[in-house]
């Protein structure tokens, strides 16, 4: 199957780790890279949780606690906002995802579940707001505080104990990674980040 | 008090006579009267009502109301709707059918919103409950097919099995035949709702199940029922009174005429939902019953556009409620507020709700359009990407009688597109002439004055909903002193701080709740908050970690703030800090 993904450090798109703030008229693609990264100078302690829903929210705080007579902020995905159910969005993705095939629509909201071997708690992740692998499994690593490590075909998730995984619309569980970006976006049902042997099972499929 | 010996009724008497009043309200008035009349009320309220599953205990709703026989809870705030309220935060039901599984036998009724309710529970519902009717569950989560198969297997009175917008797991285990778990004697079913189930449910069983069920009245289907099945369903429950639709993308002759066939048996229909994917070549069949809608749901038709739209609801000459794209356009809506005389509610939903420039031609003059030609139009959801408050103001002026008037403006902080003023003014006409508003949602651009006018005129509403306004805490401040009858306030970025808050402390025990996300609040008021009011509960949700490991000035992520008789609640995940959680006092 045609890869259409790259994994590997060097592949990594190093511009998701810079820590600045968003001007309004930067470049899209760098607005949603810099949206998956916490801004942690603003917070008083180093070690902070990060999740994805509060990003929004401190993106959308410097808007409004910044330059008053700036220009509109540019176009970001604002948790909750407009304030339309999941559930209805959920509906759209579903119709979008089928009619275009590939192309994703208007960037409605696809919220997945996302849980871990031995956390406690579930979260839920925005797969649209990712434009790729490397950003979600980026973002992954912040959630829960962990290494995921290098992907290869071969062997999976090399260098760590975890390795994320996804169940798809046939109910099977897949390696993330295993199909293009934009057929795992339309098949995923729900994340899991396996952890111990069962992980490394998993990638030596 | 003493008791009147000589002039008092008899027990009986009294008794039957409460027995006429059902408002939870008058219940409550007559409660207080004396203490024998708030003992047969008690002992006689079949209907209660939690809006805040966490304002109360089961044991103390058990303790005063032995004998319930409906019971409605509501769990997470609103704003969980739109996925504020991160995974785990609470409102778990399954106390509460514990509790109730031995306290209330004769339990007929459960109605949950924003609940997690797990399979465990379900289970324990269907076998405690002997004379179980219905179970409503609207935006909860936290079960599968395998709690519905329980539910199917062991209700032999079931009545009413509704799922609005639930999120259920589709179990592929357990062959997704949950419906066929209804024993082949069970004929008692009145309404179901199945619309939110993602996969395909055996036809064969629903098939039997609606055939064999003469009191069926409302049927909801999933994407996942095909329009040629369809037709099956209608003739063999002609009686339908509401009817939901499943997916039909492939416009075919021999299902159209199969299906105009069956539509034009079904005399009673007055309420239709789904077309999810409908091939507008099959509208054509539902024209016959159009003269009789009186409910409209289209919200999830992306298919159906303006002309299709105007066509169908030109027909419609008796509805009352029309939920709507945006595809219906300005034009359509005129078109509507020409046919629909008795229109009472209109929603409107964005079809793009994220693309940056507007896809439909839909402004603030369909609204216009409606307010002018539906005299009896008093409840509103707009979404839409421009507005002025010249049309505000007209809107006002055309319907006082609005009652809920939630507008989205969907670009925060939009102003006027005429004069690039906020829209204060307009917003605060809605409130000034629209006297009996209770329910009021903003957006675009607002200021510390639009808050001075609710404050000032807003004395009937009951819950408001802010986004991306105001300038200081003086707005908070006007809202909170000034509505009377508030119940719920929901906010989201903000700039309202602490000042607000501490000094209207009291009236937040006169109302359901409070919620503040993405505001300047710090997490030393609320602290101080929690410490000065004992009967609220001042939850901080802050994923950051312990709010001791920062200054105490430094503004929480979220705050939700709730009256409740029964103080702490023993459930909170590690995301949500009180006042006396020991790691709010700094350690770790």
């Amino acid at each position: 199957m045609e890869r259409s993904v790259n994994y590997g450090g060097n592949d990594l798109n190093l511009e998701a780790t810079e820590l600045r703030l968003g001007l309004p008229g930067s470049d899209e693609h760098e607005k949603q890279s810099y949206l998956s990264v916490r801004i942690s100078n603003k917070r008083a302690s180093p070690e902070v949780a990060e999740e994805s829903s509060s990003l929004s929210n401190s993106n959308v705080s410097d808007a409004r606690n910044g330059d008053q007579d700036s220009a509109p902020p540019a176009k970001a995905q604002v948790v909750g906002w407009p304030p339309i159910r999941s559930y209805r969005r959920n509906s759209f993705q579903q119709k979008k995802t089928e009619a275009d095939g590939a192309g994703a629509g208007a960037g409605a909201g696809m919220y997945v579940k996302v849980s871990m071997d031995g956390a406690p708690y579930l979260r839920k992740v925005d797969l649209k707001v990712y434009k790729s692998y490397p950003m979600l499994l980026k973002a992954l690593e912040n959630l829960f505080k962990l290494t995921i490590g290098e992907y290869s075909e071969r062997e999976g998730y090399n260098g760590s104990e975890f390795a994320p995984t996804y169940e798809d619309k046939d109910g099977d569980w897949m390696l993330v990674g295993d199909v293009p970006w934009d057929m795992f976006i339309s098949t995923c049902k729900r994340l899991r980040i396996m952890k111990g042997l069962e992980a490394r099972g998993l990638g030596c499929l | 008090m003493k008791m009147m010996m000589g002039s008092s009724f008899p027990e009986e008497v009294l008794e039957h006579v409460f027995s006429f009043i059902e408002r939870d309200k008058d219940r409550n008035a007559i409660s207080t009267v004396c203490q024998s009349w708030y003992e047969i009320e008690r002992w006689s309220r079949r209907r209660v009502f939690v809006g805040n599953c966490y304002a109360v205990s089961p044991l103390i709703l058990i303790k005063r109301f032995p004998d319930v026989r409906c019971l409605e809870l509501k769990g997470k705030p609103h704003f969980a709707d739109f996925n504020l309220v991160p995974e785990g935060w609470g409102a778990y039901v399954s106390p509460w059918i514990a509790a109730a599984s031995t306290a209330y036998p004769w339990l007929e009724e459960i109605r949950l919103k924003r609940m997690v309710i797990s399979d465990d529970s379900l289970e324990l519902i269907s076998k405690s409950f002997k004379n179980f009717k219905v179970l409503v569950l609207s935006s909860c989560e936290g079960f599968s097919t395998e709690g519905l198969a329980a539910i199917a297997a062991n209700c032999r009175n079931l009545r009413e099995l509704d799922l609005r917008e639930s999120e259920v797991e589709d179990l592929n285990q357990s062959s997704g035949h949950w419906l066929s778990h209804f024993p082949d004697n069970y004929t008692s079913l009145v309404s179901l709702n199945i619309a939110c189930l993602n996969s395909e449910v055996s036809f064969t069983a629903l098939e039997r199940l609606v055939g064999r069920c003469p009191n069926l009245r409302t049927l909801r289907l999933n994407r996942a029922v095909p329009l040629d099945r369809l037709a099956i369903l209608l003739r063999r429950a002609p009686q339908l009174v509401e009817l939901g639709t499943g997916e039909a993308s492939d416009l075919r002759p021999d299902v159209f005429s199969n299906l105009s066939g069956a539509f034009s048996g079904c005399k009673e229909l007055k309420s239709l939902s789904g077309f999810w994917d409908v091939a507008p070549g099959y509208l054509p069949v539902v024209y016959p019953i159009c003269p009789r809608l009186t409910s409209l749901n289209l919200s999830y038709a992306a298919t159906i556009q303006s002309s299709d739209l105007i066509k169908l609801v030109s027909q419609c000459h008796n509805l009352q409620k029309l939920w709507v794209l945006d595809y219906i356009e300005d034009l359509g809506l005129e078109a509507l507020a020409a046919s629909c005389k008795d229109l009472r509610e209109l929603r409107v939903f964005p079809s793009e709700p994220f693309g940056a420039e507007p896809n439909v031609l839909l402004t603030e003059q369909g609204l216009v359009s409606v307010s002018e030609g539906c005299p009896k139009l008093h409840s509103v959801l707009y979404f839409c990407r421009q507005m002025s408050n010249d049309a505000l103001r007209t809107i006002a002026r055309n319907r006082p009688n609005m009652t809920r008037f939630r507008l989205c403006i969907i670009e925060p902080r939009t102003p006027d597109y005429l004069n690039h003023q906020s829209l204060d003014v307009g917003f605060g006409a809605i409130v000034e002439h629209c006297k009996d508003l209770r329910r009021l949602s903003l957006s675009g651009l607002l200021t510390d004055r639009v808050f001075e006018y609710i404050g000032t005129y807003g004395k009937k509403l009951e819950m408001l909903s802010v986004a991306f306004a105001g300038d200081s805490d003086l707005g908070l401040h006007h809202v909170l002193s000034g509505c009377e009858n508030l119940r719920k306030l929901e906010i989201r970025d903000c700039p309202f701080g602490d000042k607000a808050l501490l000094a209207n402390a009291a009236k937040l025990e006169t109302m359901r709740s409070l919620w503040m996300s993405s505001c300047s609040v710090s997490f030393g008021a609320c602290k101080l908050l929690g410490q000065k009011m004992p009967r609220l509960n001042v939850e901080v949700i802050d994923e950051r970690g312990p709010p001791g490991s920062r200054p105490e000035s430094c503004p929480v992520e979220k705050l939700y703030i709730y009256r409740t008789i029964s103080g702490q609640r023993f459930d909170m995940p590690g995301f949500v800090w009180t006042k006396d959680e020991n790691s709010a006092l700094g350690l770790s």
